[in-house]
């Protein structure tokens, strides 16, 4: 059964190409069954396909299906083949699992929109193409998904294209992936021809034996390889498209600026770490990026207005954590972290399309309050899921997956301490972030009236959501707290086992587990305290739109658009404006050039036959000539 | 060899055609010229045959013989239709394609 692996991207596929070719004959009901019943129908192969993995899994580690050659030139084989190992099922199994859960959200959210047919046929290719990066077994096919989730990326925030900024948005955010992914093509390039192979598993083994640590070219392959993650998971310093993209419609946010797309980068990472461990020096440059990103995210969170936007911060913020893992070798705790969080941000982010849906599309946090006795479900869905990305210890997942970061970092031989107080204190920046939403939105007075709870096939995924980020972290409890080790003897089989300091005993370890609880409830407590309301200092701190500098500076994300802004948007416009540019003198010389032979050629036209006959004679003697030389 | 002074008749019949063409502007005489020039271009293959023992040669020139039958059918009509429109004969006065 396993061998019906090669259904699981092609599902989603056919859904596709059956709605963008039927979709205009389709009634509403049939386009949500299609659009659901494709990714619907790849989650349970998946679970099929991945019982029949498990019967003989630890002893056959990977299982690898070709289905036919894609290029076959003399010295370079690709094909079309898929290739499944501990790694690829866990994102397969995310990606359907989650993506079938947001379809059915999707099937009522967006259901009195006009281009319902072409929402769910971008969302099918999107999962297609997710799917197709995600078991890719070589770097060529691996690049055709990462083309395509950036180009369904580029239509879904594009989505409502009747508005000109959302088209912007989507523009942006295009082509600032666009930078990470040439660079990602690049170093594609020089390693097919370092090893004449584009075989994800071959190139690695290659590379392991050619180059030694540190070696010139792997550093540049792999910082390379870094570029093209940084831009797909929107971190430092290509992070700028994200906040933008929360254009789109909020279950494509969940999807894939939440859940799946933005987590490709880490993919990627992970995917290639033999090449990764080749450059330490990168890695290293990954836990600092990924460290920077997390707290210029996070802090820019605190203050966002718009209930998306703070979501958006905060997926990168998390997603800085994932590559502050993969930066001190623990590639573990960065998937966990990954399965996690894309548990909960995707039901933050339906939960808040939830609000946003009963207040008639009001995203600004500022306009809300009180929706806690008129959304009850909606409230405890999201409080779960605020809880879970806050890391409240014990029942939510995001402790137990942020703690195991956390841990690695302490123990990590590659890391330094001021990375984790970092990271600490980035933890509670969380928990105030999280739970700031949580009081402005759904506590205090009624500021704008709720229509009421959305339906069931709103809820369902919710309540499934939130079940699932409250017990998946259970999979991996620490030494102190159970000691399960599920996850990471799983992904042993893929991934190489985090290293750790000599000499870390237990209690070191619980005392570290303290201080990341102590700072996500210093976090929450802080929230409590500025904005609740009612509580003793929210009237002056709650009020937060204040014009100060810093503020302006904060709201826009550290000001990096501005920045980008003034080096390369305005100077570009200025120079294709300006109206004697060099450039067009070339061309206008050509054209001048052009007019002036033809003014010249047209006197040999005479219209007398001798005369062209002459031409003739002498043009062949030239020639003649010519020859005879 | 015997074929060299077939060729210099050759060479000298082309060249005579040649200086007709450029020189008369009669249209009439004009095609007699490149009459002469076609077969100065037959008499050559001709003599090409006869030197290599081979008879493409021949076959050559029964082609060129069609073509010049061909080409003098078309020719004279041109030459009629150009005398009605212009009733002239002169090649340099049909010029209305100048540039």
């Amino acid at each position: 059964m396993i061998s019906l692996l090669w259904l699981i991207p092609v599902l989603p596929l056919t859904g596709f190409l059956l709605l963008a070719f039927f979709g205009g004959r389709l009634s509403r009901w049939q386009i949500a069954s299609v659009g659901c019943g494709s990714v619907g129908t790849a989650a349970v192969t998946t679970a099929i396909v991945a019982a029949d993995f498990f019967r003989t899994f630890p002893d056959q580690e990977s299982y690898h299906q070709t289905l036919w050659n894609w290029i076959d030139t003399s010295g370079m084989t690709v094909g079309i083949s898929w290739y499944l190992d501990a790694l690829s099922l866990l994102m397969v199994a995310v990606i359907t699992g989650v993506g079938f859960l947001i379809h059915v959200y999707s099937a009522e959210y967006m259901a009195h929109d006009d281009g319902y047919a072409r929402f769910f046929a971008y969302m099918n290719l999107f999962v297609s193409a997710m799917l197709t990066l995600v078991l890719a077994d070589n770097l060529l096919l691996l690049y055709l998904g990462w083309e395509g989730v950036g180009l369904c990326s580029y239509l879904l925030i594009g989505f409502w294209y009747r508005e000109p900024e959302y088209g912007t948005a989507a523009q942006k955010a295009f082509i600032v992936t666009r930078i990470g992914d040439t660079a990602f093509a690049i170093g594609l390039f020089i390693l097919f021809t370092q090893f004449a192979s584009l075989s994800i598993q071959q190139v690695q083994s290659r590379a392991v034996e050619a180059w030694p640590v540190g070696s010139n070219l792997a550093m540049i392959v792999a910082v390379l390889f870094l570029i093209g993650a940084v831009g797909k998971s929107a971190q430092l310093p290509l992070q700028v498209w994200l906040p933008d993209a929360m254009a789109g419609p909020t279950p494509v946010s969940a999807l894939i600026h939440a859940a799946t797309m933005v987590t490709a980068g880490v993919y990627l990472i992970a995917r290639m770490h033999h090449l990764f461990a080749l450059a330490p020096m990168v890695q290293e440059v990954i836990a600092v990026l990924g460290l920077v990103t997390l707290l210029l995210a996070a802090s820019s969170a605190v203050v966002q207005t718009d209930i998306k936007r703070v979501l958006a911060y905060s997926t990168m913020s998390q997603i800085g954590y994932m590559f502050l893992a993969l930066g001190v070798g623990a590639w573990s705790a960065a998937l966990f972290h990954f399965l996690t969080h894309s548990c909960f941000k995707a039901l933050l982010f339906l939960a808040a399309g939830s609000v946003i849906h009963s207040l008639h599309h009001e995203q600004d946090i500022f306009k809300m309050g009180g929706l806690r006795r008129h959304l009850p479900w909606t409230f405890w869905t999201f409080l779960i899921g605020a809880a879970a990305m806050s890391g409240v210890p014990l029942i939510t997942s995001g402790f137990y997956s942020k703690d195991w970061i956390l841990w690695s970092v302490w123990s990590s031989p590659i890391s330094h301490r001021w990375i984790w107080f970092g990271a600490l204190f980035g933890a509670m920046l969380t928990g105030l972030y999280s739970f700031r939403l949580i009081f402005r939105v759904f506590f205090g007075e009624v500021r704008t009236q709720p229509a009421g709870e959305p339906g069931l096939a709103m809820r369902g995924p919710l309540v499934v959501l939130a079940f699932l980020a409250l017990t998946v972290g259970f999979l991996e409890m620490p030494h102190t707290l159970g000691n399960v080790t599920v996850f990471s003897d799983y992904l042993s089989h893929a991934l190489p086992t985090t290293e750790l300091l000599p000499g870390i005993d237990e209690s070191s370890e619980a005392r570290e587990q303290l201080a990341v609880t102590v700072a996500a409830l210093l976090g929450i407590g802080l929230a409590a305290l500025l904005f609740l309301p009612g509580s003793l200092f929210t009237s002056r701190w709650a009020d937060q739109s204040t014009d100060h500098p810093s503020m302006t500076l904060l709201q826009g994300g550290w000001g990096f658009d501005r920045l980008y802004d003034r080096l390369f948007v305005r100077p570009w416009f200025t120079l294709t404006r300006y109206p004697h540019d060099m450039l067009d003198r070339g061309y206008e010389w050509l054209a001048v050039c052009g007019k002036s032979c033809h003014g010249w050629m047209s006197y040999t036209q005479t219209g007398h036959v001798r005369w062209y006959a002459a031409t003739i004679a002498v043009g062949t003697l030239m020639l003649l000539g010519l020859f005879a030389m | 060899m015997l074929s060299t002074p077939a060729l210099v008749l050759a060479i000298m019949l082309f060249a005579l055609g040649l200086i007709g063409l450029l020189s008369r502007r009669n249209i009439l005489y004009m095609l007699l010229s490149l009459e002469i020039m076609l077969n100065a271009a037959a008499l050559a293959f001709i003599a090409g045959g006869a030197r290599w023992g081979q008879v493409d040669g021949e076959i050559m020139f029964l082609f060129i013989l069609t073509l010049a039958a061909a080409e003098v059918s078309v020719a004279l009509g041109i030459v009629l239709q150009l005398s009605h429109r212009f009733r002239t004969l002169d090649a340099d006065a049909f010029c209305e394609l100048r540039g």
